[in-house]
């Protein structure tokens, strides 16, 4: 459980995107509506060279939200205490306005299998997940937040639902969740559910950062559709829909636009963050 | 209820022979199939293109297709071992030595291991230059008996295949077509951009040994028993425009 | 090579060596500028980075691959040594294809 000390995070109710290295000096001369940009923590892990002085210098002009993929906290296997480290010493440096990570595993034995994989929502999952973020929030001396998955199947055996269990992990670790809208779309297409109702559900006061992001369309094999979380597209219409709902239930968050697969010139990126930032001035108090 | 174990899911993510383990489902309540192939993808797709960001002389010299279907087998057998990905394909040279369907393309693992000497340099620490005054100001007596200290991006390539003639010839408009020569390559980093430069003969002994931190009086006594009429103004110039030499040593 | 002949040898070539820096130095007169690439290189020594997305490229089928022909490979004429041995890192094999 968190103590008092625990540095809460700081990023502004504004618009944010990914950072992409090809983005360098667009963003640093015309942002636009970006008020903050967000990492993945792995790309950052190197000894130095042009990743580090330009994430040096995008620290003195914008606040930066930290995003692991490579921690693997749903992991059956403890966590890798030299990945702990690496990411400690990470935030140690930069004092980030966040750090996030996600409610998935990827590290397999020795193997890390480079996608975020899905876990059954079983009573022994969620003690094992919470026992991961207790140790990483303990060794990085913050609060985190914890991502909900895209999902492309069920597991017969889960026993808790997606947003019950993350309201269930963050009451039990003091945890705060981001809560990737896009995500939400897939799953409850994917899984036939409301996308609204997952919403709803949501420990919406927990919070801290809200995610948005294109995705690919597809069907299986019995013609049912199966949409891929690909971040290579525009943010589609019922997505930004879903995100003004939440935001009318949340109040202004911080929301980041994702864009990973076929990164666009930074014009477009701008222009979905200019989308993300007249959704939240609807809501501004 | 079944178990769907970590270790179940992952012996049939790289299997695409295999069923989905059962346990998995779609909402209404078949199984997996199609959507368990979704995870499939992601890590197979995703590893192949980190092959190809990784290696881009490589996938140019094989072809897209050709590097795909390497890069399939080589994603199986070596996954990575840690999720630094700027890292991945440390394996990869030996195992494209150790394929028949290459084995008359000689020069792919040395090129490989070039294109790993580059990403390592430009991920390695930053240093400062030493000031080339200092250099300037040694006796020749004292300049025989210095020992150096490199940065971290410094890296040294040997090969029996032209691999800086097929880098340049892969990399740069209008290169010459390689022939076949040895050649040995320094790769240096300036600022941020690691740049690889062709060492004339006795040129990889000589920074070799410097890099054993033998001063560099002996380190041309290991180059000229390579070449005998080496000449280390070329090499000590390729080193000092690369900012790679950052603080001399007295002898002992 | 003589002691003397060896000292001279190594200070001509560090002259030889300083004043070529200084010219490049020079004329590079460059500014700190991380946010570009080199002119002419396109930063792919970066590397593969990390992504948290997934992809509708399907492409995860089995291990059967055999060459076909395609890429730079084939514009260059590059054979095995004409014995028939592999070329090998020694310094005999090294020196055999030197220009003499």
């Amino acid at each position: 459980m968190l103590d008092a000390s625990f540095k809460a995070g700081s990023l502004p109710a504004g618009a944010g995107v990914g950072y992409k290295p090809q983005h360098f000096t667009d963003i640093t001369q015309a942002p636009g509506p970006v008020k903050w940009l967000e990492i993945h923590a792995e790309n950052y892990m190197g000894d130095g060279g042009r990743p580090l002085a330009q994430l040096r210098a995008l620290a003195e002009r914008f606040p930066i939200s930290v995003h692991g993929v490579g921690l693997s906290i749903g992991g059956e296997a403890p966590l890798d205490t030299d990945h702990l480290g690496r990411l400690k010493h990470l935030l140690g440096w930069l004092d980030p306005a966040s750090f996030s990570e996600h409610l998935a595993w990827s590290t397999h034995g020795a193997e890390f299998l480079n996608d975020l994989l899905p876990l059954p929502y079983t009573n022994t999952t969620l003690a094992r997940v919470a026992a991961h973020i207790d140790q990483v929030q303990t060794t990085l001396g913050r609060r985190m937040l914890l991502e909900n998955p895209s999902s492309y199947l069920a597991f017969a055996e889960s026993t808790w639902s997606e947003p019950e269990f993350l309201a269930e992990l963050a009451r039990r670790t003091g945890c705060g969740l981001l809560l990737d809208v896009n995500n939400v779309f897939i799953s409850a297409t994917n899984l036939k559910t409301t996308p609204q109702d997952y919403i709803d559900a949501f420990a919406l006061t927990e919070v801290g950062e809200i995610h948005v992001g294109g995705h690919d369309e597809d069907t299986d094999e019995y013609g049912a559709p199966l949409l891929i979380d690909s971040h290579g597209k525009p943010v589609v219409d019922p997505v930004w829909a879903l995100l003004d709902h939440t935001l009318t239930c949340a109040g202004p968050l911080p929301v980041l636009v994702e864009w990973d697969n076929d990164v666009p010139d930074w014009p477009v990126l701008r222009d979905e963050a200019a989308r993300a930032a007249a959704a939240l001035s609807r809501v501004a108090a | 209820m079944t178990t769907v174990s970590q270790s179940l899911f992952r012996q049939a993510l790289l299997a695409p022979d295999r069923a989905a383990p059962d346990g998995l489902r779609d909402s209404d309540g078949h199984p997996a199939g199609a959507r368990f192939d979704v995870y499939r993808n992601n890590v197979v797709v995703s590893l192949v293109e980190a092959l190809h960001a990784g290696f881009p002389v490589l996938a140019k010299l094989l072809g897209k297709e050709n590097m795909d279907g390497m890069a399939r087998m080589f994603v199986r057998v070596h996954p990575p071992s840690s999720s630094l990905m700027m890292f991945y394909g440390e394996a990869l040279p030996d195992f494209i030595a150790s394929l028949p369907q290459l084995s008359h393309l000689g020069y792919l693992p040395d090129i490989a291991r070039l294109e790993l000497a580059l990403r390592h340099a430009y991920h390695a620490a930053d240093a400062s230059p030493v000031a080339s005054e200092s250099l300037a100001s040694l006796s020749p007596e004292d300049l025989l008996a210095t020992r150096l200290t490199f940065a971290p991006s410094v890296r040294l390539v040997r090969s029996p295949w032209p691999i800086y003639d097929i880098w340049r010839y892969n990399t740069r408009a209008g290169a010459p077509k390689p022939t076949p020569t040895a050649q040995d390559v320094l790769v240096t980093r300036a600022e941020f951009d690691p740049l690889p430069a062709l060492l004339p003969p006795g040129g990889h002994a000589w920074v070799q040994a410097l890099l054993q931190d033998h001063s560099i009086g002996k380190a041309l006594d290991f180059a000229q028993q390579d070449a005998a009429d080496f000449d280390m103004t070329g090499p000590l110039t390729l080193l000092l425009t690369g900012n790679a030499i950052t603080s001399l040593k007295d002898k002992d | 090579m003589s002691n003397t002949a060896k000292t001279l040898a190594v200070a001509g070539a560090v002259a030889a060596a300083l004043a070529a820096t200084t010219n490049t130095a020079s004329a590079q007169a460059k500014e700190k500028c991380y946010g570009v690439a080199l002119a002419g290189q396109n930063d792919c020594a970066a590397g593969p980075g990390t992504t948290c997305a997934g992809t509708s490229t399907v492409d995860y089928q089995g291990n059967a691959w055999t060459l076909v022909d395609a890429g730079t490979c084939e514009d260059m004429d590059l054979p095995a040594m004409a014995d028939g041995t592999p070329r090998e890192g020694s310094l005999e094999a090294l020196t055999r294809d030197l220009p003499a």
